[in-house]
């Protein structure tokens, strides 16, 4: 079995994509419940 | 006499290891009580497909096709990941989002433990072309129905032994976690107190969040749609408070029902030509450092939280961000129990233990974005 070590800094850059976007993702989802919180209470 | 006995000189001394492995799987659900919900279907059907000349997959036998029921099943809900769709269903009416929605902020930790997904596919593309690298870094996820509709999708060679990788980490959490939360953390720091201030959920914040997450998700990572949709949709039913039949129907009927197909139709991917190769190995060690590193990354990430916070968050919170659902977020509260039996940290570990729910499936999705066509 050949081992290509290249393929692991080349792939990095999904992991900085994807942790990236799952952080974007439940970034707007804590704010959008932040925000119906403030709705509730008015 | 030759045709009641024809058959046995067909067997393969593979296919009797495969028998074994069928039968440790059952042994490790019945009497470990790993998982069995899907362990024992998937043993059994290890031994069914691993018979020779076996009538329940498609065989083709002097040139006639016969089918076989696992074959046609398969083909009817692995193929097109329906079954793990339709389990999502059940699993969304299941899930209570309230610890979650009464401290929001808590779901940044079950983004923290998706790093291991993102971390295990450079390191299995290494060793695997790219969508069977990203198949296998899906195990963790820690959520069955996303590892199946992931690796069925990219085309993976591996589905059974992803499926095995998958569902018995998910049931060796409490052994896997806590080496790796002491390792790092400190005393001290697994004794921080963090006081639980409930907030009451309004029943629109509860309807509207499964809706808002689902539009959120596909926008970013339109693939994910299919999960995450299927998923809060068995959320939406629960919470609308006019569907209780449907909601208690999907949380037990259509669940319990697609469980016992999945896990049987499954088996067909662990035939002994497909299972048996050092690929298997590889993929068993993969999916550990998926887990593990899963739980340094919601660790290390409330440790690196702390450094600009006042009020200090107990670091193994960020463990409990895995999908493992509620083993990981108990296990954190015994874990905090153990260094102080005053440490009440239940509401926040399942509340982090939710939001890895939404985490993993929504890295499925990313995971699709990225690698599908």
């Amino acid at each position: 079995m050949q081992i290509n070590f290249h393929a692991f800094t080349q792939n990095l850059r999904y992991m900085g994509l994807g942790m990236l976007g799952i952080f974007a993702v439940i970034g707007v989802l804590v704010l959008s419940v932040y925000l119906l919180r403030l709705i509730d209470k008015k | 006499m030759e045709a009641l006995f024809s058959n046995v000189l067909n067997l393969q001394w593979q296919q009797v290891v495969m028998w074994g492995i069928g039968a440790l799987l059952i042994y490790l659900a019945i009497a470990r009580d790993m998982e069995p919900t899907l362990l024992l279907p998937l043993g059994f059907g290890a031994i069914l497909v691993n018979l020779p000349f076996s009538g329940a997959v498609t065989q083709v036998i002097n040139g006639v096709t016969e089918h076989g029921a696992l074959s046609v099943l398969f083909d009817a809900g692995i193929a097109n990941e329906l079954f793990p769709l339709l389990l999502f269903i059940g699993i969304g009416a299941m899930i209570d989002f309230g610890p979650l929605l009464s401290n929001p902020k808590l779901m940044i930790f079950g983004a923290a433990a998706q790093f291991g997904i993102f971390f295990t596919l450079c390191a299995a593309s290494m060793f695997f072309d790219i969508n069977d690298a990203a198949s296998i870094a899906i195990i963790g996820a820690a959520d069955g129905p996303t590892a199946i509709a992931v690796a069925q999708k990219l085309g993976s060679k591996y589905l059974g032994a992803i499926m095995v990788s998958a569902y018995s980490y998910m049931a060796l959490v409490p052994v896997i976690q806590p080496p790796v939360i002491r390792l790092l953390t400190t005393k001290k720091e697994r004794m921080i107190r963090m006081p639980y201030h409930e907030h009451n959920v309004s029943k629109i914040t509860r309807i509207l969040f499964p809706i808002l997450t689902t539009v959120v998700a596909g926008l970013v990572a339109p693939a994910s749609v299919a999960l995450v949709g299927f998923l809060m949709f068995g959320n939406l039913i629960r919470e609308c408070g006019v569907l209780d039949s449907l909601s208690d129907t999907a949380q037990h009927v259509l669940a319990n029902l697609i469980t016992i197909l999945l896990g049987i139709t499954i088996a067909c991917q662990m035939k002994a030509e497909q299972f048996l190769r050092p690929d298997t190995l590889l993929i068993l060690g993969l999916g550990l450092v998926a887990f593990i590193m899963d739980t340094a990354g919601g660790v290390l990430f409330a440790k690196f939280l702390n450094l600009f916070l006042k009020e200090k968050i107990n670091p193994m919170i960020g463990a409990a961000g895995i999908s493992a659902f509620p083993m990981s977020g108990r296990i954190v509260h015994k874990m905090g129990l153990k260094e102080d039996p005053s440490n009440f940290l239940l509401m926040h570990s399942i509340g982090v233990n939710v939001s890895g729910q939404i985490a993993s499936v929504i890295a499925g999705g990313l995971i699709l974005n990225f690698f599908l066509h």
